[in-house]
């Protein structure tokens, strides 16, 4: 099998007692552009937040180029999704672009020119370097998504991973995105993407995870899009499982021993 | 005229004393209150104004003195068990944030004056003063609490200009912050206790009641004013110490004034000009642009008019007389006198005795308007698939913004159509 670039392993994870996603496991491969695909509530973010350190895991790891996340922050990038922030906070669109280049390391320092020059690279590979000065509230919802895009390319990672990318954005973005990923292909990176929609799925990745709460199956799209698996997925939840999960909360029980 | 010059002198030394202070209090509030602004926690410094008075009491009770450092310290440590205590409730009950403020808050300040009505009928001599925590004391400043307001200032502006970019990262995206590895825990705290630092000794000017107020008034009409973080915080900063002036002057003016209410009436002017009167973003400034708005769907109404009465007749040139005009469209007289006036002006009508005709440049916007129009309802007609008699409607409105970029995009989708659905002539220039 190739280089892996991200594992979970057993990934359990609950929102308020309730079990939001089960055992969740699988390997995703290096240099390719990647679908996690599901129902709307089936805990596509969940597991972003969950690989990204945001929220509490009840069970399970996860290994980032065979790694911990701490120890790979500076190869991994993370585009939330637009909706999580306040876009009418006063900032330009460099302002937030240049958020990818702070680390840890230059706590106290100020920006460099060679960090300004990055992140204005960045925005003239999602198209957007014209509009560098604009307050972020006059953009459009597509072109909001790219600012995140480009905030993330800053980073100059290797692993991204992106939270509902085209949700609301208009074709000139979808375009861009799409541009942009076959070009980072090329590069050799890794792109994950949370998804909802089944339609253009197939198009737009190369690889697939099918998940509803546990997952459904993961493996090269033309595996995965077949009446039986897609059927598993979108076809309501699993009684049982679900009712065990109303349980676990309901008695306020732990979902793991200890 | 006298007193103000006095005053403007500083030659004495309390008046100095009151004004720097309250300038101090005044800017440092502001610069820490933009960040409890923008991370929506306006209620949280009220929260702390109220939460530190029984740290205040219980660390005069130790010590024995008014001293002013174990006072702010007895305060911070206040300030934080509430602030920690209200994180607690939210995290681990149902119960919402705004309802964990509400509980922190009265607890905490009931507690407060709990152990300060105890200190005042303890006989204790020191503790006349305590109470001017509750209302500020802002007129009897002595050059100790310069000192220690200057060196707390001073301290919180360092820690917010060291670490500027990550106090806006953490207030825009704190998820990404995390992410990227940035101690998002530390900065949080950081955030805290310097809010708390600002209450504690902002409190002793303006008390425990108005101090929210000088939080988060003068990032509120700081907003207004700019789209940059840095420039609010200046502003901000700048609305807070000239406020500060503003309420020594007045209650030194007239001394029976006091100087903290002063200071949050001037905040509250700045603030509310600003919402009013700041280019762009102020209220007055949307007011305006829609009554261009008006104007303008007032008088291209107008031109509208006389294009179709000139169809009708085959007769563009015809003159009109008033009453006509008005009977032959829905206006109001005062409207319609305002609209042609305005025409008139812009020499795209003319009035010959008492009848109004068209010019060759009224003429042109007219034909535009009515181009726009019926371009439009095809549109709507072909594309939308909507019934020709439900066009109408929408076009009126859309006729009036739609720009030469999406008029010429218009006809290259439809293909420069001549006839609009109503089969009416579409009106091109002729060149």
């Amino acid at each position: 099998m190739k280089n892996i670039a991200l594992e979970t392993h057993n990934l359990t994870v609950s929102y308020n007692r309730r079990p939001v996603l089960w055992n969740v496991d699988f390997e995703l491969p290096s240099g390719q552009i990647i679908g996690i695909i599901g129902p709307n509530g089936s805990g596509k973010t969940t597991l972003l937040k969950a690989i990204m350190g945001l929220v509490k895991t009840s069970s399970g790891y996860v290994k980032i180029f065979d790694q911990d996340l701490d120890d790979v922050r500076d190869r991994v990038s993370y585009v939330p999704q637009r909706e999580s922030v306040d876009w009418d906070f006063p900032a330009s669109v460099m302002d937030v672009v240049l958020m990818g280049r702070y680390r840890s390391s230059n706590l106290f320092k100020k920006i460099s020119q060679k960090d300004k020059d990055i992140a204005a690279e960045a925005l003239e590979k999602v198209g957007m370097l014209e509009y560098s000065g604009r307050q972020i509230n006059q953009l459009s919802g597509g072109q909001q998504q790219r600012v995140f895009i480009a905030r993330s390319l800053a980073q100059g990672a290797d692993l991204y991973i992106m939270d509902e990318p085209f949700v609301g954005v208009d074709a000139a973005t979808e375009e861009a995105i799409l541009n942009l990923f076959s070009e980072m292909k090329k590069e050799g990176k890794t792109v994950i993407v949370v998804h909802h929609d089944l339609q253009t799925a197939k198009a737009y990745f190369d690889w697939i995870v099918l998940l509803n709460t546990r997952m459904v199956a993961a493996g090269p799209k033309e595996e995965i899009f077949n009446e039986e698996l897609l059927q598993e997925a979108y076809g309501g939840k699993l009684n049982v499982l679900s009712k065990v999960g109303e349980l676990v909360r309901e008695k306020d029980f732990p979902i793991r021993e200890k | 005229m006298n007193s103000t010059l006095e005053f403007l002198s500083f030659s004495d030394p309390n008046v100095r004393f009151v004004v720097i202070g309250t300038m101090i209090l005044g800017a440092t509030a502001a610069m820490v209150g933009t960040f409890s602004f923008l991370r929506k926690r306006a209620l949280v410094g009220d929260a702390i104004a109220h939460s530190i008075l029984p740290g205040v009491c219980l660390s005069f009770l130790i010590s024995g003195e008014k001293d002013p450092l174990w006072l702010i310290l007895g305060a911070i440590i206040s300030g934080w068990v509430s602030l920690l205590m209200i994180d607690g409730i939210s995290r681990t009950t149902k119960l919402k944030n705004d309802t964990a403020i509400g509980i922190v808050l009265s607890v905490f300040f009931g507690a407060g004056i709990l152990l300060m009505t105890m200190i005042q009928h303890s006989g204790n001599a020191a503790q006349a003063g305590l109470d001017k925590f509750l209302f500020g004391k802002a007129a009897s400043l002595t050059q100790d609490d310069i000192m220690v307001f200057s060196g707390i200032g001073i301290a919180l502006i360092v820690i917010v200009l060291a670490l500027y970019k990550e106090f806006k990262l953490v207030s825009f995206n704190p998820d990404y912050a995390k992410v990227i590895g940035l101690p998002v825990k530390f900065l949080e705290f950081l955030l805290a206790t310097i809010t708390i630092l600002a209450v504690a000794v902002g409190i002793q000017a303006v008390g425990v009641v108005l101090m929210a107020a000088l939080l988060i008034t003068p990032a509120s009409g700081a907003r207004y004013w700019t789209d940059r973080l840095g420039k609010m915080i200046i502003i901000a900063s700048l609305f807070g110490a000239v406020s500060g002036f503003i309420g020594s002057y007045i209650s030194y003016i007239a001394p029976s004034m006091p100087t903290g209410p002063w200071v949050v009436m001037a905040l509250s002017v700045l603030a509310i000009g600003s919402i009013w009167f700041a280019p762009k973003r102020g209220v007055f400034s949307k007011l305006k642009l829609s009554w261009q708005n008006r104007d303008k769907i007032l008088t291209e109404n107008i031109l509208k008019l006389f294009y179709h009465l000139g169809e009708d007749e085959g007769d563009f040139e015809k003159p009109r007389s008033f009453k006509q005009l008005l009977t032959s469209e829905r206006f109001k007289e005062l409207e319609l006198t305002k609209g042609l006036k305005m025409l008139k002006k812009n020499n795209l009508l003319r009035k010959k005795g008492e009848t109004w005709f068209i010019t060759r440049s009224g003429f042109k916007e007219a034909s535009r308007i009515v181009r726009l129009h019926r371009l439009w309802e095809l549109y709507l007609n072909q594309r939308l698939k909507l019934e020709p008699d439900h066009v109408h409607n929408d076009a009126e409105a859309i006729e009036h913004i739609i720009t030469p970029e999406i008029e010429s995009l218009l006809e290259k989708e439809l293909d420069r159509p001549t006839i609009d659905p109503h089969r009416s002539k579409i009106p091109y220039p002729t060149e």
